[in-house]
């Protein structure tokens, strides 16, 4: 027997019950790093003095950098350096990670929707007296959103699997979960076999839920 | 009353508006015609700054804007005291024909949502589309959409409505309902600026036309005057051309 079937049915409800640290790190995450990444693209659409430099050089090193080094410089690296750094958990440092990291991506996505709102929806709005802010969070936003949605949900989907990333700073999720139950049992085809299986039907559920949430955004657009 | 000085503006180095001068009194109508690229849309433009002008004046009653050093306040203040009726309608996608009329009203007015849609209410009825207030603009007939467009307008209560080429992007059979709906707005003595190339349209509703080419006022009357004894030869070979 190449596959235990019988220990890897033992090893699914323990390897689950990690799953909710997994999705509570990506939930959270995301829900941060959705309103970062809002405001970086704002700033970036809107052209405001300095901060526009700031964001660009922000999400140039976001995404010009891997995540695993990232989380390892917020870990590993700046404790020695800056000490209030030191009091952080793995938890933490990894959810810290995955904001900004993702941040910077859906920043972009967003900036793009934004850009690709047409002129006409800002000339109404800026020709009925709307502030820029205004126009930006009743009009120009929602259109967007419509947009971005179903590329934020892929970063979603991206975020849920790079939270196992965090087994490397020591963090025991599914696939820390996995990895210790593999190196007592040595049965690491089984282990993995496991998450994978878990994470697939998360992402799974969830690209059900985005194309409800499509048909939901894409109301106004029906004819 | 509204009065424009020197109104210029520039794309490059080509100048679209040369210097206008154009005083408006309370309720008159002017129709402003001309032949394509001669500055008309941007006249209106600059006149609620979707496009910014480079020089002149513009004094809105105690309202005086130095094009020049505008600022961000007074463009608001401009633009909150004017309406503007687009040619590709602009109605906002993501908000239904009663919504698209009371945005500015509840947003940018202030209004309570009951009274802002109390005034949406009338607005449809004045506009044929009492039972389409609930109808997306994709949903909507161009025909339609146009309406609402001008709804939107008309729900402001602007000192100024700035009308540009309300028909241009419409097919022939909703030309007919659009100017009808102007016609009852114009009847209202509602202070406004038309472009347009519907030439009997100018005739039934205009105070005054004025027939702009190459950035400039060349001429203007009432429109008798313009099109029964135009003067300039700009303007009759214009006449020629579009009768």
């Amino acid at each position: 027997m190449v596959v235990d079937l019988e220990y890897m049915a033992g090893l699914f409800p323990v390897i689950l019950s990690y799953a909710p640290l997994t999705l509570a790190m990506a939930t959270i995450a995301m829900a941060i790093a959705l309103v970062l990444a809002i405001a970086l693209a704002v700033v970036r659409v809107l052209r405001v003095p300095v901060l526009d430099r700031l964001v660009a050089v922000f999400i140039s090193f976001f995404r010009g950098t891997p995540l695993l080094v990232q989380l390892f410089l917020f870990y590993y690296g700046l404790p020695q350096v800056v000490s209030a750094f030191r009091a952080i958990d793995g938890v933490t440092a990894a959810v810290t990670g995955l904001t900004l990291h993702f941040a910077a991506y859906m920043a972009e996505s967003i900036r793009g929707a934004i850009l690709g709102i047409d002129r006409s929806q800002w000339e109404a709005g800026a020709s009925v007296g709307m502030t820029q802010v205004q126009l930006m969070r009743r009009i120009v936003l929602p259109q967007a959103a419509r947009v971005a949605a179903p590329t934020l949900l892929n970063y979603f989907i991206d975020m849920i699997k790079s939270t196992s990333l965090a087994f490397t700073l020591g963090v025991t999720e599914m696939m820390g979960a996995a990895q210790k139950e593999a190196a007592g049992s040595f049965r690491y085809l089984e282990a993995f076999l496991v998450v994978a299986l878990i994470y697939w039907a998360i992402v799974e559920a969830l690209s059900f839920v985005q194309r409800r949430m499509e048909v939901r955004l894409g109301r106004a657009f029906a004819r | 009353m509204i009065r424009i000085e020197g109104l210029t503006k520039r794309f490059g180095a080509r100048t679209v508006l040369d210097g206008i001068d154009l005083e408006i009194a309370p309720g008159e109508r002017i129709v402003v015609i001309g032949p394509s690229g001669t500055g008309k849309s941007t006249l209106l433009r600059c006149l609620n700054f979707l496009d910014r002008p480079d020089a002149g004046r513009i004094v809105l009653g105690d309202l005086v804007v130095d094009a020049a050093r505008a600022t961000r306040r007074q463009i608001l203040a401009l633009r909150r005291r004017t309406a503007f009726v687009f040619q590709n309608y602009a109605l906002f996608a993501n908000r239904t024909a009663r919504q698209n009329i009371t945005e500015a009203l509840t947003v940018v007015k202030r209004l309570p949502q009951a009274e802002a849609d109390a005034r949406a209410d009338a607005t449809l009825a004045e506009i044929g589309l009492a039972d389409r207030g609930d109808a997306y603009p994709a949903a909507l007939s161009g025909g339609q959409q146009q309406r609402v467009g001008i709804g939107r307008a008309m729900a402001l209560d602007a000192e100024l409505m700035l009308v540009d080429e309300p028909t241009s992007a419409l097919d022939p059979e909703w030309v007919g309902e659009v100017l009808e709906l102007l016609g009852r707005v114009a009847a209202h003595r509602q202070t406004m600026l038309i472009v347009t190339h519907e030439m009997q349209f100018a005739r039934e509703i205009a105070d005054r036309v004025l027939f702009m080419d190459g950035g400039r006022i060349v001429e203007q009357g009432p429109p008798e005057a313009l099109f029964e004894t135009p003067r300039d030869p700009r303007l009759q070979a214009f006449l020629r051309r579009v009768a």
